[in-house]
């Protein structure tokens, strides 16, 4: 083994540049051991107990078709929890977490003061925006994880779990059920990328992460209503968030990948667009910070 | 005012011509940065020569923190040439700024990391930094600034010292070729200053060159070997240090009851005599200042006052504080030129 010093004209604790996934190391580390972080983890674990809580406690049963997606059915089979929590999450929980970190992914570190550092360390302007999505694809990972897992759990505690029959009439066993469930909550996380990467783009353009966090989760609201409107239809298929509920196709035997790769599709669109206008904003940006 | 503003930047730029550029740590030519269409640095030319401790000095909003920024990359220069270690900015970014520590106007952490936490991850950003030694260097570079005990601390509970302090190690983490410091020494307590000039001075003779802003003049005084003077955008002077202070006129401070007969014969010297504050001596001595020494040696003067009967109590040659050289370079006014 050469030691550093024998080697050539690096210095003492330099080393030839690697493709630094230390700085993706850290990103997550600083990411995971925020409070911040933990305490929106932990209101969106909250969220399927407090359902299956609910549905327990009341006497009356639910009528079908009523309330959110597959509520009638979690006190016949507590796989359904999760699922249901899920449903419940994606039009504003999920958006509004995902938004907060997204939002501040750059805004967040100039506001610090810390983003200058970062530059001259130097982590390289592009490099710290492809890490700054890393974290915030990871955190909407842990998110809709997050639900699902605390959504099983309480399924599991409370109601009793047994095969479940699908949408197509087909019965599946809790293995092949709960496999299901995790595909949905992948779905799920897909679904999000896309707003991510808006959350990335606005966070370039300010200094004040809570602007960039209010922006983006605003944005998903806002796409949301546009995707009500019948006399906006020719606008519904170009919305980030017009296939966030498309999963039903996920609860068919066999499944159909139909939804799941048209939302992929659509996300990787905003993924591209938005990255690359993220990427021609902060390149250029001066950081004054 | 105006006449010896362009003279000092003349002679600057005769000084700064003879330096062969390798020999320079940071050269710029004509830079300029506008924020809008107010010009913050309107065409600067620097020469900080390799293994100086470089002063810039300059009253607030002169354009120091702006001119940090555009070296180092963080913001980009509206016209200009700029070269770090030898190397064009701002295309060699990437392989320049291994070698260059900095503070950039005052420290800037996670509050909610603990000191070695925010080190960890700000040298973790540096693709050249080695992982394998990382946690050693941290240790090292919190114990050179006197933060070891509070190394565990979270920054939220740090005085602004001691982020100060964390700014600095930070700046220290590997072995830097130039270190760039603006505004070191603030919010530091008095032993914290006086570390910072024995860490600037160490650093130095240990080879590095150190770009340190300030405007306090007995700091750069005290560890400067060249200075820059900004004064509203515009580098008014640059050079030794030395040649700057001499540039300047040297007083005489005689201490004598007879002012007006000793006014006379500084005035038949060429002197131009005033009234310096006088000391209470139980003699009741007043004093007498005679600005500029015009070539005549100390004891000349002496000679020709006894000769006239001046009872000479003191008599003191003061060479022309950087302070004044400083004023009559930036100007008197206290407000910011905006
Ligand atoms: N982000 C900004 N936008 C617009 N103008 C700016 C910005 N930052 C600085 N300026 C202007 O540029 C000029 C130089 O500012 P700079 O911060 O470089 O001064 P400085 O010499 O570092 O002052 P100080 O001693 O107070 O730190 C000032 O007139 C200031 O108003
Ligand atoms: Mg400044």
């Amino acid at each position: 083994m050469l030691s550093a010093k024998a080697n050539g004209p690096t210095r003492e604790g330099a080393v030839r540049p690697g493709l630094g996934w230390a700085l993706l190391g850290s990103e997550l580390a600083v990411l995971f051991r925020r409070l911040r972080t933990w305490a929106m983890l932990i209101a969106l674990a909250a969220v399927p107990i407090l359902i299956a809580v609910a549905v327990k406690l009341s006497s009356r049963p639910t009528a079908p078709g009523r309330g959110p997606l597959f509520l009638d059915r979690i006190t016949q089979n507590g796989l359904f929890v999760a699922v249901t929590a899920l449903v419940v999450c994606v039009p504003l929980f999920l958006p509004f977490t995902v938004g907060v970190v997204a939002g501040d992914t750059i805004a967040g570190e100039a506001n610090l003061g810390t983003l200058r550092y970062l530059l001259i360390a130097p982590a390289g302007r592009i490099r710290l925006l492809l890490v700054k999505y890393a974290g915030a694809v990871a955190f909407c990972l842990a998110a809709t994880a997050t639900v699902a897992a605390s959504g099983a759990l309480a399924g599991v505690v409370l109601f009793p779990v047994g095969p479940v029959t699908l949408l197509s009439g087909d019965t599946i066993s809790v293995g092949e059920s709960s496999l299901r469930s995790l595909l949905i909550a992948a779905y799920i996380t897909v679904s999000l990328l896309g707003l991510s990467a808006i959350g990335l783009l606005i966070s370039t353009f300010t200094d004040v992460p809570v602007g960039a966090m209010a922006a983006t989760v605003v944005l998903s609201v806002v796409s949301q209503v546009l995707d009500n409107l019948p006399q906006l239809e020719w606008l519904h298929p170009w919305l980030f968030s017009h296939h966030w509920l498309s999963f039903a196709d996920l609860l068919r035997q066999p499944i159909s990948w139909t939804s799941f790769g048209e939302n992929a599709l659509l996300q990787a669109g905003y993924i591209a667009v938005c990255g690359a206008l993220a990427y021609a904003k902060f390149s250029n940006k001066d950081v004054l910070s | 005012m105006n006449e010896s503003r362009t003279a000092a930047s003349v002679g600057a730029t005769e000084r700064a011509a003879p330096a062969r550029s390798s020999d320079l740590a940071i050269e710029t030519h004509g830079l300029v940065k506008r924020f809008g269409h107010r010009s913050a640095v309107e065409g600067i030319d620097l020469a900080v020569p390799r293994g100086s401790v470089f002063g810039f000095l300059g009253p607030n909003g002169s354009g120091k923190t702006t001119t940090i920024r555009v070296l180092l990359g963080l913001a980009s220069a509206n016209s200009g040439d700029i070269r770090v270690l030898g190397r064009e900015m701002p295309q060699a970014l990437a392989s320049v700024l291994p070698g260059v520590g900095a503070l950039v106007e005052g420290p800037g952490f996670y509050t909610f990391l603990s000191g070695t936490g925010n080190l960890m991850r700000l040298d973790a950003a540096d693709p050249h930094a080695s992982s394998s030694t990382r946690r050693q260097r941290v240790h090292d570079a919190l114990e050179r600034v006197g933060l070891s005990h509070a190394a565990g601390k979270k920054v939220r509970a740090y005085s602004l010292g001691m982020k100060q302090r964390l700014g600095l190690a930070n700046a220290m983490l590997r072995p830097r070729e130039l270190l760039v410091l603006d505004e070191p020494t603030n919010g530091l307590d008095p032993q914290g200053t006086r570390e910072v000039r024995n860490l600037v001075r160490s650093l130095a003779a240990g080879g590095t060159t150190v770009f340190v802003s300030s405007h306090l003049l007995a700091e750069v005084e005290q560890m400067c070997s060249h200075v820059g003077v900004m004064s509203a955008g515009r580098l008014v002077a640059q050079g030794p240090i030395e040649e700057l202070r001499s540039a300047g006129q040297a007083h005489v401070v005689v201490q004598t009851p007879d002012v007006n007969l000793a006014s006379q014969v500084l005035t038949r010297l060429g002197l131009v005599p005033g009234e310096a504050p006088g000391t209470g001596s139980p003699w009741g001595t007043t004093a007498v200042l005679g600005t500029g020494i015009n070539g005549h040696v100390p004891e000349e003067i002496v000679a020709a006052l006894v000769a006239e009967g001046v009872r000479v109590r003191g008599f003191t040659v003061e060479n022309a504080s950087l302070e004044e050289r400083f004023v009559s370079l930036t100007g008197e006014g206290f407000d910011v030129v905006g």
